[in-house]
């Protein structure tokens, strides 16, 4: 599955991942300001974003019978789908007990591990207080490294009293522009069409596209009829 | 085309009345089973192998060929017998041996077992799994055609003039299914020796059974063992059947939101929807499954899940009335009409014989004399060519 790199006439793919549960909900809010920002920057470049948006509320449903079963229900077929053709991607969570949501990090926790690789990704959060300003880069930076993603520099961390700051507003933009130039760089897409094989797959994974067979492995080589042993000495 | 029921072994509380069989119960209530589906009509009882509570069937081989002593026509197979953790020594004596007291009724489909803990048991390591199944049925695939084989491999004790008794019945080894639900290795496998393959069909989509079978027929024909038609597949599935549907759905639920593996998950109307499981009318039940052959082509045998998640003996009875009566008669008649007649036959064991033999005499192996040491000396049989070569000291 060698994702060809988007050709520059093709608006960029943005996905938004959001973990929200009210309506309207502030990890919503902050994740489509970041997806606006990108998309505005985009625009002044001569560029266009598509965006799309997987509110985790949703799924929640699907996404707890895919931890317990492995059956993917048709909205988390959709969304693997979008994932899976996203040239970049915006998650944000919100914090609660000092920690991102258990949907959200379940959401991620049913992927393939190899849906995302390389992907550019901002990740966001929101929190009623500042004491939880370090969730992002101790724990859902960590879960993204996992998924061999490509984590932004700046993570934007919103609590109540950021809302009306202008300093969110400045991570935002930064944020923003770091997304925004590694999806004109073409990074995900070199990665994948370069060194694909060397990261880990299982057949059916990257959400059913990754179907390459290799019919010289040891493995294949002992299904017909060879051996792996080694000589014994005479 | 073969249709059968294929079960676990199980033993699992009823979630309506509250009881959990006793392994006894159970035991007795599966080779009723059996019988049963011979009666109604099926052509084949499977059952699986596990070494660990809650499931009975550890000794596969002891419970068929008693089933099949109480049956005539029914062919006895496993779901799957495991190839991992069996030394595939002890595999081809013990399934040859029911291949002789089955008179051919029988086969097998090879699995490799997901239970990380039985491994250590039987000395083995889950995450050598798949290569311990590969290399395992490599050795098998000799011990059912060579009268004496000299192996060596990475898992098991080497052998030196090695003769597995008693030979395969008429000298033709026991058909073998492979079984996988997303491991190329098995189906190339299965391709590589122009043996069946059999998938699961149970959990997942039919679109992901599909990949692994359509490579599965490129390689078969690959391999030189007939045209992509003609290679062996097998599929499950899982039906409740009521004569009306709300009724189906109605009884099913409470076993399905209790059901190992799934319960407790999707609902039973999402599950239906996103995999093979049918519940429902005899009709809907025969739509759904004639579907598998729009996916898949023309395959040689579809095996139902039906005994399962506590369901009590008389209701299973009941589902084999239903399936036998009313919808597999169906199946077989519009099957028939669709298939291609370049496709193959369902495997049996006359059908293998003839291959082998056509009108000649099948061979009958007889052993050489006892040397008095308990063993015929360096060739086994009156009629073999094969030499033993035995291991000397010095």
């Amino acid at each position: 599955m060698n994702a060809p790199q988007t050709p520059s006439t093709e608006p960029f793919r943005l996905v938004v991942v959001s973990g929200g549960t009210s309506d309207p909900s502030s990890t919503r809010m902050l994740a489509d300001r970041i997806a606006d920002r990108v998309r505005r920057l985009a625009e002044d470049r001569g560029e266009a974003v598509r965006s799309e948006v997987i509110d985790l509320r949703e799924l929640a449903g699907e996404i707890t019978t895919a931890i317990v079963s492995q059956l993917m229900g048709p909205k988390m077929t959709r969304a693997i789908e979008a994932l899976g053709a996203a040239d970049a991607i915006v998650a944000s969570a919100p914090v609660y007990k000092a920690a991102p949501s258990g949907l959200f990090s379940s959401f991620f926790h049913v992927l393939d591990n190899d849906l995302l690789i390389a992907k550019p990704v901002v990740l966001a959060a929101t929190a009623g207080t500042a004491r939880h300003a370090l969730v992002i880069d101790d724990q859902m930076r960590s879960l993204f490294a996992y998924l061999r993603t490509m984590t932004v520099p700046t993570s934007v961390f919103a609590a109540t009293e950021d809302w009306n700051a202008k300093e969110l507003g400045e991570r935002i933009d930064r944020a923003a522009i770091e997304l925004l130039l590694l999806m004109e760089s073409g990074f995900a897409g070199k990665v994948r069409s370069e060194s694909w094989k060397s990261y880990q797959h299982e057949y059916g994974s990257a959400g059913g596209t990754e179907l390459d067979i290799d019919l010289s492995s040891d493995l294949m080589r002992l299904a017909t009829g060879g051996t792996t042993a080694k000589p014994r000495k005479a | 085309m073969q249709f059968g029921v294929f079960s676990v072994s199980d033993i699992t509380r009823d979630p309506v009345s509250g009881q959990t069989p006793s392994e006894a119960e159970r035991i007795d209530a599966i080779v009723k089973i059996a019988v049963k589906a011979e009666e109604v009509g099926l052509d084949v009882f499977g059952i699986g192998e596990h070494h660990n509570p809650p499931f009975f069937s550890s000794s596969p081989t002891t419970l068929l060929s008693h089933i099949a002593a109480l049956t005539e026509r029914l062919i006895v197979t496993t779901a799957t017998t495991l190839i991992t953790t069996n030394d595939p020594v002890r595999l081809a004596e013990e399934y040859a041996m029911l291949q002789h007291l089955s008179k051919g009724r029988m086969d097998l489909m090879l699995g490799r077992g997901n239970t990380a803990p039985v491994y250590p048991w039987f000395g083995q390591d889950i995450r050598k799994g798949l290569p311990l199944a590969l290399e395992h049925y490599n050795l098998l695939h000799r011990l059912w055609r060579e009268d004496v084989v000299d192996w060596e491999g990475e898992f098991r004790t080497p052998l030196q003039g090695f003769t597995s008794t008693p030979r395969p019945l008429d000298d033709v080894p026991p058909f073998v299914w492979h079984g996988s639900i997303r491991t190329p290795e098995i189906a190339e496998q299965a391709a590589f020796y122009g043996n069946g393959f059999f998938a699961n069909h149970i959990f997942w989509p039919s679109a992901h059974s599909k990949r692994l079978i359509d490579f599965y027929r490129r390689r078969f024909e690959h391999y030189g063992h007939g045209t992509q038609k003609q290679a062996v597949v097998g599929l499950g599935g899982q039906v409740y059947l009521a004569k009306r549907s709300q009724d189906a759905v109605k009884e099913f639920r409470p076993y399905f939101d209790e059901a190992p593996v799934y319960g407790h998950g999707p609902s039973l109307e999402d599950f239906a929807q996103g995999t093979p499981l049918s519940v429902g009318s005899p009709q809907e039940v025969i739509d759904k499954t004639l579907t598998f052959q729009e996916t898949f082509g023309d395959y040689q045998r579809q095996m139902f899940l039906l005994d399962h998640a506590g369901m009590p003996l008389n209701m299973v009875l009941d589902q084999l009335e239903l399936l036998g009566g009313e919808v597999v008669p169906v199946l077989r008649r519009e099957l028939a009409s669709r298939r291609d007649p370049e496709s193959a036959e369902a495997p049996t064991h006359a059908a293998r014989v003839k291959a082998k033999y056509g009108d000649e005499p099948a061979r009958q192996p007889r052993p050489n004399a006892n040397r008095g040491d308990n063993v015929t000396g360096a060739s086994p049989y009156q009629d073999s060519d094969a030499q033993a070569e035995y291991p000397s000291l010095g």
